[in-house]
């Protein structure tokens, strides 16, 4: 049995989860996961900027605070902490070493970023096309930013099979950074469908951090224990592919079927061929148990064969937007929200700005529910005692999206009373990026493992 | 006899591109009967009228007792375009458990 733990679900979690997993009991393993869709824009600017950038900073500063336990525990890191630039990533998690004074093996897999070969790529008939819509690359071609292939975790084996101590992986996805050392331990074969499957499910129940272990969780969450100390989730894994969920004794948070259950269902489309680039795991095939205080045991995961493709996402400039808000108190907090909102509505069309979107919301009555809240009943909507009106726009001219940031401030003197502008002065312009999901047949690129 | 799905589930809800993805989890095997009888993807559809702009579609999981649902175009263009205050749809879980359905006494 080896243990395997995550310590980061998302770039901008707590930096001492990965601390508390060293050091608060006992692990083999240490994966943080840093990228998702908005983390790959960002970096992407980062490396535009410095090409010795693009990679997820913070876990540099992680590393310095747990390479002491990482060396005297034997504990193995593997982060996709390397994002667009894995060998400046590498560099300087090497420099902390040295200044600890140890010499590990790190290992880097990249290969991921083909954002220079979408040309030649679509010159040998990689079409691209958009997997929700269809639609060909060329809409969106000269606006794209970065495109990166999502590998699996037989890269990530392979840098431990060669001594690795820290693995650094640019794009791959989330859960082969768990199944990754499942496959070095045990030895699973390409084709072992089932394991590889039970490593998808495993890594799918931790990648997302406290999430797995009681955090964001419905079911009767406040009676859930100490969530200001929350364990973030570990599994056990066993060589036939069963494994357990659970987290360090003494830690707050919960592990039980039904946190786990939630944490299986997040971000699945159809369960009966949950696709990786490893295989396809079958979520309606497997059993979870309780077996004894904050441990979930999952059993009897089929797997399917993987697909001859690797999927790829390409971000692509989409615009500008800004949103600015501000608050209305009562009597009327209700009214005076949707009265401001109109009138910002109404000033703006006189201005004859053009804008892709504009979308006003009335928070603290139905922003978050929507429609499924409805609105409120006039009484409730008298007795609100504040709302905030929240307004945003978005537009392919940075221009129109700058003028609108200078109208939010004025609606506190000339709309409707008792008003704030929330101590925040104008709202900023950011640039947006979309995402363009496609696949890329396996035989267009291959991982690079570099020891 | 009227109940709210909060009373018998529970939910977690997440984002790809456009498509939000709803985990709703039954909190006992009877429950989830109920839940596949009666939160069909029309129902479903009809309670996020207005956000949910494309089809749903609804697949179960009876070892977990739960229904997944996959309400396509509902996240505004997806998270890094939306201007919504909950752009990746995060809050979507707890609207589905607002929905209210008739069952025997």
């Amino acid at each position: 049995m080896i243990r395997i733990a995550n310590g980061q679900g998302f770039w901008g979690d707590s930096p001492d989860a990965p601390v508390s997993q060293v050091r608060r009991g006992p692990i083999d393993y240490l994966t943080l996961d840093y990228l998702a869709e908005v983390t790959m824009s960002i970096l992407q600017k980062q490396r535009a900027r410095d090409p010795e950038l693009g990679y997820a900073r913070d876990f540099v500063e992680v590393v310095d605070r747990i390479l002491p336990d990482l060396v005297s525990k034997k504990i193995r890191l593997v982060a996709n902490a390397g994002g667009l630039n894995p060998e400046a990533c590498r560099r300087a998690v090497r420099a902390v070493a040295q200044k600890h004074g140890f010499d590990l093996p790190i290992a880097t897999v990249s290969g991921d970023d083909i954002t220079n070969r979408i040309d030649e790529l679509l010159d040998r008939g990689v079409e691209f096309r958009n997997m929700d819509t269809g639609e060909p690359l060329a809409t969106i071609r000269d606006r794209v930013r970065s495109a990166s292939v999502y590998f699996g975790a037989f890269p990530i084996a392979q840098a431990l099979d060669g001594g690795a101590r820290i693995v650094i992986t640019g794009r791959c996805a989330d859960a082969a950074l768990v199944l990754g050392p499942m496959i070095h331990e045990f030895g699973w074969k390409p084709d072992e469908w089932d394991r590889l499957a039970a490593g998808i499910v495993a890594g799918h129940a931790i990648e997302c951090g406290a999430q797995g272990s009681g955090g964001n969780c419905q079911d009767d969450w406040a009676t859930i224990p100490d969530l200001a100390d929350i364990g973030y989730p570990i599994v056990e894994a066993n060589a036939d592919g069963s494994f357990v969920v659970t987290k360090h004794a003494g830690t707050g948070g919960r592990v039980t079927v039904a946190s786990v259950t939630e944490q299986l269902v997040y971000e699945i489309g159809d369960p009966r061929a949950y696709l990786t680039p490893d295989c396809g795991a079958d979520f309606t095939s497997f059993h979870l148990a309780r077996e004894g205080a904050n441990r979930v045991r999952c059993t009897g995961v089929k797997g399917l064969p993987a697909t001859p493709s690797y999927k790829v996402s390409i971000s692509f400039a989409a615009g500008f937007r800004a949103i600015g808000s501000v608050a209305y108190a009562w009597p009327d907090a209700y009214e005076k929200a949707k009265a401001g909102a109109r009138i910002l509505r109404e000033r703006l069309d006189r201005m004859g700005l053009e804008f892709d979107a504009v979308h006003s919301e009335l928070l603290g009555a139905n922003a978050c529910h929507g429609i499924a809240a409805a609105e409120p009943s006039p009484e409730l909507a008298a007795q609100l005692p504040e709302v905030v009106m929240r307004f945003g726009v978005r537009s392919k001219n940075r221009a129109a999206v700058d003028r609108f940031t200078k109208e939010i401030a004025p609606l506190v003197l000339s709309g409707p009373p008792s008003v704030t502008g929330l101590g925040a002065g104008r709202p900023k312009v950011e640039e947006v990026m979309a995402y363009w999901p496609a696949l890329i047949p396996k035989s267009e690129v291959s991982p690079v493992v570099s020891q | 006899m009227k109940i709210r799905l909060v009373d018998i589930a529970h939910s977690r809800s997440g984002d790809k591109g456009n498509t939000s993805n709803i985990g709703l989890i039954a909190r006992s095997p009877e429950h989830y009967k109920t839940l596949v009888e009666h939160v069909t993807s029309d129902r479903v559809k009809q309670h996020f009228a207005g956000i949910c702009k494309g089809r749903v579609e609804r697949f179960e999981l009876p070892n977990l007792h739960a229904l997944n649902f996959l309400l396509h175009e509902a996240l505004d263009g997806g998270g890094t375009l939306s201007l919504r205050a909950d752009p990746q749809g995060k809050t979507l879980g707890t609207a589905l458990l607002r929905m209210e359905i008739e069952v025997p006494e």
